[in-house]
């Protein structure tokens, strides 16, 4: 049971993001992270090979600077290995472009399963992994709540307006997991050091036979012309409750002629 | 080139267009000459009036798709209609579970790119420049796309008003959905519906959140209370979706439902910008929370700093009293 978990390494989303003023693309410097949405996967991914009784987590992560240190932490979690695709020529790639990269890349570890988070918490385009799919021949099953296996078939629970859908898929496939799915698991100190040795193959834009403008600033076909500061609203009344607060809430809402 | 042809991929439920579907189409008539919508299930037919409502004059009936997951093979359906030669301007595509698998697949069929998270679009020329928030909605960005066509948009909820324009009744044209093998082997085997009261949660007028400052899962009953009372809908935080205590369908933000209510109370919601981007173009937000530094303050027209477990179960009493 090979399992393959796309990861993505983002700024960590406490701090203030920014933007590059001269290409608008989002600026990934200083320390990565695992995204959060991601740790879902992982886990997830982990405990069906376990299940599964045997085989491995194989992650997936395209990032700049040869950048590892959210992979680590998802090797820490118990992840076998990592591909990491790096390559200066991927910067500005849109959600396209990086599908093409990690299939090409996820084709590599020949997977049973391809697991990713439902979009990413920085860019949250949210279409990579159906993209990922389509360029692999896979199914794919989005939004899912609940994932099992059982000969060769991945069931899910999938998120749906109204509740959810029981949906079956032959394997190989791509699913998207929600946060919520499993509770992911915290690294233990063991898990850390270990992590510290399992290899990272890192790869560039060449290694995977790709043209190099296809992808990044030069292959994206959409332009950020501009960015400017939202709407802001600003803050109006603020009262401190001392018991009778519900009060004021009463009124406002008599004002709205809500009640 | 100008902007001639727009399609709308026009999601059916219960019989209906979703509402988002109906707020592209309006959208997609003042962006081109022809608006055409592409739909699938079994209740197309049924919905094709209401199509030549909003301005519609072909529906690109894609059928029933039976058991399976929709996105592959409705976009299929379409990546074939466009490749035949029968290629729009711009596709718009709601912000929907499957609206988002259909734009993802067809977006790799076509090899063209999709902008996803739109919440403004404008026809210069001949360029659609397209608006998204960034960072939670504290930025936003104006993008425009260039190259082959179709222009795939993925737009978000209640970011355009519907507005119906009838029209005489629609041309329906049957479109196959070719065989794509592995790829549309995901079958639905059951649909659960979980009890739902009172109106959708991105149509309500009322909409009252619950977040961490709840203390517990039991405590959300009183959100569902209020929201009730309020002749609303329920919603909720991130945390306390992914803290298990409700379902994710009644997530309010950036990974969940933008909603634009007349009014939006917050109870106990500290104000992350994932959230605050979902609930911000409320008409008017009552913000409870305990510490008077929560963001949530910065956007709230009326701010209650206090204990949302003394002051919720107070309103509610003050709310049955008045009957």
């Amino acid at each position: 049971m090979n399992v393959v978990v796309c990861v993505k390494q983002i700024p960590d989303p406490a701090a203030p993001g920014a933007l590059d003023p001269e290409t608008k693309t989002l600026v990934r410097q200083g320390k990565l992270i695992l995204d959060d949405s991601d740790a879902y996967g992982v886990e997830m991914g982990l405990q069906l090979a376990e299940q599964a009784g045997g085989g491995e987590v194989t992650l997936v992560s395209m990032a700049p600077n040869n950048e590892t240190s959210g992979l680590r932490t998802a090797l820490a979690m118990g992840a076998a290995k990592a591909i990491l695709v790096s390559d200066d020529a991927l910067r500005g790639s849109d959600a396209l472009a990086t599908a093409k990269v990690l299939a090409k890349a996820i084709e590599r570890a020949a997977p049973d399963l391809v697991i990713a988070a439902t979009e990413s918490t920085d860019g949250y385009t949210g279409t990579t992994p159906v993209q990922v799919a389509e360029l692999l021949g896979m199914p794919s099953v989005t939004f899912a709540k609940k994932v099992s296996l059982s000969d060769g078939t991945v069931h899910v629970e999938r998120q749906t307006e109204a509740g959810y859908d029981e949906v079956v898929c032959p394997l190989p496939a791509v699913v998207t997991v929600t946060a919520g799915v499993v509770e992911p698991r915290y690294p233990s100190f063991k898990g850390i050091m270990a992590a510290k040795s399992k290899p990272v193959d890192q790869l560039t834009v060449s290694d995977l036979g790709i043209d190099a403008a296809l992808v990044g600033q030069a292959g994206a076909r959409q332009e950020v012309t501009e960015v400017a500061d939202a709407e802001a609203r600003s803050a109006g009344e603020v009262v401190v409750d001392e018991g009778d607060a519900h009060q004021n809430i009463i009124r406002f809402l008599e004002q709205l002629k809500l009640i | 080139m100008s902007i001639d042809k727009v399609w709308v991929l026009a999601e059916i439920s219960g019989g209906n267009p979703v509402s988002t579907s109906l707020e592209l189409l309006t959208k997609a008539r003042e962006m081109g000459s022809v608006v055409e919508a592409v739909s699938w299930g079994p209740d197309v037919a049924k919905t094709v009036g209401q199509l030549g409502n909003f301005g519609v004059t072909t529906v690109y009936d894609i059928g029933d798709t039976g058991d399976a997951l929709p996105g592959a093979p409705v976009a299929a359906a379409i990546a074939g209609l466009v490749k035949s030669g029968n290629r729009p301007d711009v596709m718009l595509i709601p912000t929907t579970y499957d609206g988002r698998d259909v734009a993802g697949r067809l977006s790799a069929m076509l090899d063209l790119p999709v902008i996803t998270n739109v919440v403004g679009l404008e026809v210069e020329g001949d360029e659609v420049r397209s608006e998204h928030g960034l960072f939670g909605g504290a930025k936003v960005a104006r993008a425009r796309l260039s190259g082959e066509r179709p222009w795939i948009f993925v737009v978000r909820a209640k970011s355009f008003a519907a507005e119906p324009s009838p029209g005489a009744a629609p041309q329906v044209t049957s479109v196959e959905v070719p065989d794509i093998g592995a790829r549309n082997t995901a079958k639905v085997l059951a649909r659960h519906v979980e009890e739902q009261s009172g109106p959708k949660l991105d149509e309500a007028d009322v909409v009252v959140s619950g977040g961490r400052g709840l203390g517990g899962a039991e405590h959300y009953a009183m959100i569902e209370e209020l929201a009730k009372l309020l002749k609303g809908a329920a919603g909720a935080s991130r945390a306390i979706v992914d803290a298990g205590w409700v379902p994710y369908s009644h997530q309010v933000g950036q990974t969940g439902k933008t909603v634009k209510p007349t009014l939006y109370i917050a109870c106990g919601i500290s104000g992350a910008t994932q959230h605050l981007v979902g609930m911000k173009g409320s008409k008017n937000i009552v913000a409870i929370n305990k510490d008077k530094d929560a963001p949530i303050f910065s956007v709230a027209d009326l701010g209650v700093v206090g204990d949302v477990n003394k002051v919720v179960p107070k309103l509610i009493e003050a709310l049955k009293a008045r009957g």
